[in-house]
């Protein structure tokens, strides 16, 4: 009796968290959870892009770019969303199979990332290099390439893993590029490397800032965040010869989408510099299209990697488990 | 009948998660089964899973056995109340802060290493086994001992007058009188804890140094998340509740049951006389325990208070936060307390029914014990499930936070039957006949008889729900909804962009907020004066 009462209350009362916006024009953008926060694109984006189409969007935001293509399995095919944003190319061939994406019919001229674009489902909004991040308080030689850094003996590293996170299966994926099937020698090196191994990159990097590790897995990008936000320049990121592995972020209209005008309007939006202004110093990635005004300074004393390497998303659909395996078969040792 | 309904809407929770994603994972499934049972990962991580979770549980008894007898037998330890609250605060942690605190002392940068390093002593390195281990009793020793606690608060004042009487020392004592009401509840603490290190995840990862450190509830959460392999997901979570349960068995088996007897219970408590050593050795096994607990405490606060606390408690988005967590905190601990009396009075009841003697019958088992079970049934398999099932019939946004009262809710359901058993048996024991005689039952029954009795238990069993709401985080980030955004999650999300320093005061204002809401739950235990007056 008792519980009933306070499940009907605790509806009652918890109904209310749930907005109910009936507005008629209506574009609902699935993405991750820090595109939305605050001090995210999130709401500049909402603001700028309502400003020209007269409607309302509405994000819904989970954890991270894994789980917005498992929302969509959950849902299957009976989706919410118009839009699905946040999704990286080691994700788009699995995507792509779901059956769940709509051809989006633009074109991507306007796209201007490193080995060009075409994709006829999928729209890059920014991209970023993976890095070996270091603290100059600690590191003294930063090492100048993998093999540099994986021979090397100066501090050690956090990385994550590449079962549970992006970044982790980036630099996977990297030293799979350089070494190919010599990986498996490589992971070895790496692993004298390694303090520990993150579920996530949250918490190597709390790691990382707090002192306990000498470096860490992120972006090349990270230390603009540092420069700008902190006025620091402690934290830089490495170098490395070989060429450095890409981070492609997509987005791309669900099948649900394709009958809603605005999914290709914002699709649009997203490749003009009203969008993509935000990108930088929101989302501490690269832009993707032109900005209207460059970037701040800062960015230019990032690394810009010579080479940028990447698997075509089949490549990596094929061969993510084996590989997978076969990191987690010599890091286990 | 009470007992059948809390025990239906668990096993309607576990269920109602399984049945909708094997519907779905089921067809085409057949070659997979044995592919997952054949890999050697999942064997390796099953093995290092009960391993880490043996060796947490042992130490965790280990040491808080001294710490529980100290504090029983000095009950007027200065501060021991302040040590009680400390004791519950390390179930509201999330994971991941806990870990960085106790990084911040035991790791390579950490203060005590750095002490060691000083003097010209070499620290180990905590990753791998050690530091899990380390994380592992930080959360779980303190539970065991306001379990034991517990447990022993049930004994009659009587038994210390005899023992006097009898001229026993502390060892007589503690083996004939102490102990007998000390191990069930270390036996029943010990399962809790078991099942809490078996699905450890963010502590194993992070403080394990490498993937050779993997519980199941990695490849669960790997295989559900990033391979969406529903059909393996499944048989993994239930490899996991097969095998739990069957250790979980054994455990209960080597607890046995105490009779707690009959008291005047108007009796003043009897001070114990001591000797000077008996205190000195209780001084050094309470502060070795506060000091192993309190220390990432202090490393919390002192790094929460180099940001910008007044900036963060200004806010929107914090003070949502507070004010999300709060209410539905409350509302589990409610609900999990309500879930936890109705399991209580089932089992005294089937105890009863054998005259509180002689062995315990399945059914009691079944309804104490095995319920808490659901602690080792994956959350995000539950959250995934639901989410299928919610989607056909409802609002996924209106409904996910009462999915989170819910599922918090079941979860704390296992520490609340630990705290609430013990009082809710022997207020049976002692007054079941008496009532009978008297006649009294129904209401007046509750207000003169459980009611004064529980009061206690309940609070305590309220707080550390809440505790353990207020730290979880939930299965908020399945169902994504914008407006249910607790504490720990704004945490998780400030860590993930960057802002360091202000996760590190949000965490501190967790704690904050946890200890508040523990002296109030403590003030609330305590008996009004004027009853305090009508007893004496």
């Amino acid at each position: 009796m008792h519980r009933l009462t306070l499940f009907a209350l605790s509806t009652a009362v918890l109904a209310g968290f749930s907005h109910v916006a009936q507005a008629q024009d209506k574009l609902t953008v699935y993405t991750y959870e820090s595109f939305t926060a605050e001090w995210g694109p999130g709401p500049k984006v909402k603001e700028a892009f309502e400003a020209t189409c007269a409607c309302e969007v509405d994000f819904v935001s989970v954890a991270d770019g894994v789980a917005l293509l498992n929302r969509l399995r959950l849902e299957g095919g009976r989706t919410d969303a118009d839009i699905v944003l946040g999704l990286d190319t080691n994700l788009t061939a699995e995507a792509k199979d779901s059956g769940f994406f709509a051809p989006h019919g633009l074109s991507t001229d306007a796209i201007d990332i490193p080995g060009g674009w075409s994709d006829d489902t999928f729209i890059p909004f920014d991209y970023g290099y993976f890095a070996v991040i270091y603290d100059t308080d600690a590191i003294e030689n930063p090492p100048t390439s993998m093999h540099d850094f994986l021979k090397g003996r100066e501090g050690m590293i956090a990385i994550q893993d590449p079962r549970t996170s992006t970044p982790g299966l980036g630099l996977m994926l990297w030293i799979r590029k350089i070494y190919g099937d010599l990986a498996s020698e490589a992971y070895e090196e790496l692993q004298k490397r390694v303090l520990t191994v993150t579920p996530g990159w949250s918490e190597s990097y709390a790691l990382f800032t707090s002192g306990e590790v000498p470096m860490v897995l992120s972006y090349t990008t990270s230390p603009a965040y540092h420069m700008i936000a902190e006025g620091t320049d402690r934290y830089q990121a490495a170098e490395f010869s070989e060429g450095h592995y890409m981070q492609i972020e997509v987005a791309g209209m669900t099948t649900k989408g394709a009958d809603n005008p605005l999914a290709a309007q914002f699709l649009e939006f997203m490749m003009s510099p009203a969008f993509q202004d935000v990108i930088p110093e929101t989302n501490w990635m690269l832009p993707a299209a032109a900005t209207s005004e460059p970037l701040d300074p800062v960015f230019d004393k990032m690394v810009h990697p010579e080479k940028s390497l990447l698997f075509t998303p089949e490549e990596v659909a094929e061969n993510r488990e084996a590989w997978v395996e076969e990191w987690l078969e010599v890091m286990s040792r | 009948m009470a007992a059948l309904v809390a025990a239906l809407f668990l096993v309607l929770l576990a269920g109602g998660a399984f049945l909708p994603l094997l519907l779905t994972a089921l067809p085409g499934a057949g070659g997979r089964l044995t592919d997952a049972l054949g890999d050697p990962v999942i064997w390796r991580s099953l093995r290092f899973t009960l391993v880490q979770a043996v060796l947490s549980t042992g130490i965790s008894l280990l040491l808080a056995v001294p710490v529980a007898a100290a504090l029983h037998e000095f009950r007027g330890f200065p501060g021991r109340n302040h040590v009680l609250r400390l004791f519950a605060l390390p179930l509201a942690l999330p994971q991941i802060v806990a870990v960085l605190a106790i990084v911040g002392l035991y790791g390579q940068r950490g203060v005590w290493s750095r002490l060691a390093e000083s003097v010209g002593l070499d620290f180990p390195s905590i990753y791998g086994l050690t530091g899990i281990l380390i994380a592992h009793v930080f959360f779980n020793m303190p539970l065991a001992v306001r379990i034991a606690l517990g447990g022993m608060a049930s004994m009659p004042a009587e038994y210390d007058r005899l023992a006097h009487q009898l001229g026993m020392g502390f060892a007589a004592r503690f083996r004939h009188v102490l102990w007998p009401f000390m191990r069930p509840a270390l036996m029943s603490s010990a399962s809790l804890i078991f099942m809490l290190c078996v699905t450890s995840f963010a502590v194993v990862l992070t403080l394990g140094g490498g993937p050779r450190a993997t519980t199941l509830e990695v490849a669960i959460y790997q295989a559900l998340t990033f391979d969406f392999d529903v059909v393996r997901a499944i048989l993994l979570a239930l490899v996991q509740v097969v095998v739990t349960a069957f250790a979980y068995s054994l455990l209960t088996r080597a607890g046995g049951s105490v009779s707690s007897g009959f008291t005047v219970g108007a009796l003043r408590p009897f001070a114990v006389r001591h000797t000077p050593g008996g205190y000195l050795a209780a001084v050094l096994v309470v502060s070795f325990g506060v000091l192993f607990v309190l220390t990432p405490f202090v490393l919390i606060v002192w790094r929460g208070l180099s940001a910008d606390l007044a900036g963060l408690v200004l806010q929107d988005s914090v003070r949502r936060a507070v004010t999300t967590s709060l209410l539905l905190g409350t509302l589990s601990a409610v609900l999990a307390v309500m879930l936890g009396l109705a399991f209580a009075a089932g089992v005294t009841r089937r105890a009863a029914a054998r005259r509180f003697s002689g062995p315990q019958t399945g059914a009691e088992r079944l309804f104490g014990q095995m319920s808490s079970l659901i602690l080792v049934v994956p959350p995000v398999v539950i959250a995934a499930g639901w989410f299928m099932v919610i989607r056909r019939f409802a609002d996924v946004y209106a409904a996910a936070p009462v999915m989170v009262v819910t599922i918090n809710a079941a979860m704390a359901v296992p520490f609340a039957i630990r705290l609430l058993q013990p009082a809710a048996l022997s207020a049976a024991e002692r007054y079941d006949r008496l009532c009978r005689q008297l006649g009294l039952e129904g209401f007046d029954r509750l207000r003169l008889v459980t009611w004064p009795l529980l009061r206690r238990a309940i609070f305590l069993a309220f707080a550390f729900s809440l505790a353990l709401s207020l730290g979880d985080l939930g299965v908020i980030t399945i169902f994504g909804s914008q407006d249910v955004q607790t504490l720990p999650y704004l945490i998780l999300q400030r860590m993930g962009s960057y802002r360091t320093q202000d996760a590190a005061g949000l965490a501190l204002l967790l704690c904050v907020m946890t200890m508040a809401l523990m002296m109030i739950a403590d003030r609330g235990s305590e008996p009004n004066r004027a009853e305090r007056t009508d007893r004496s």
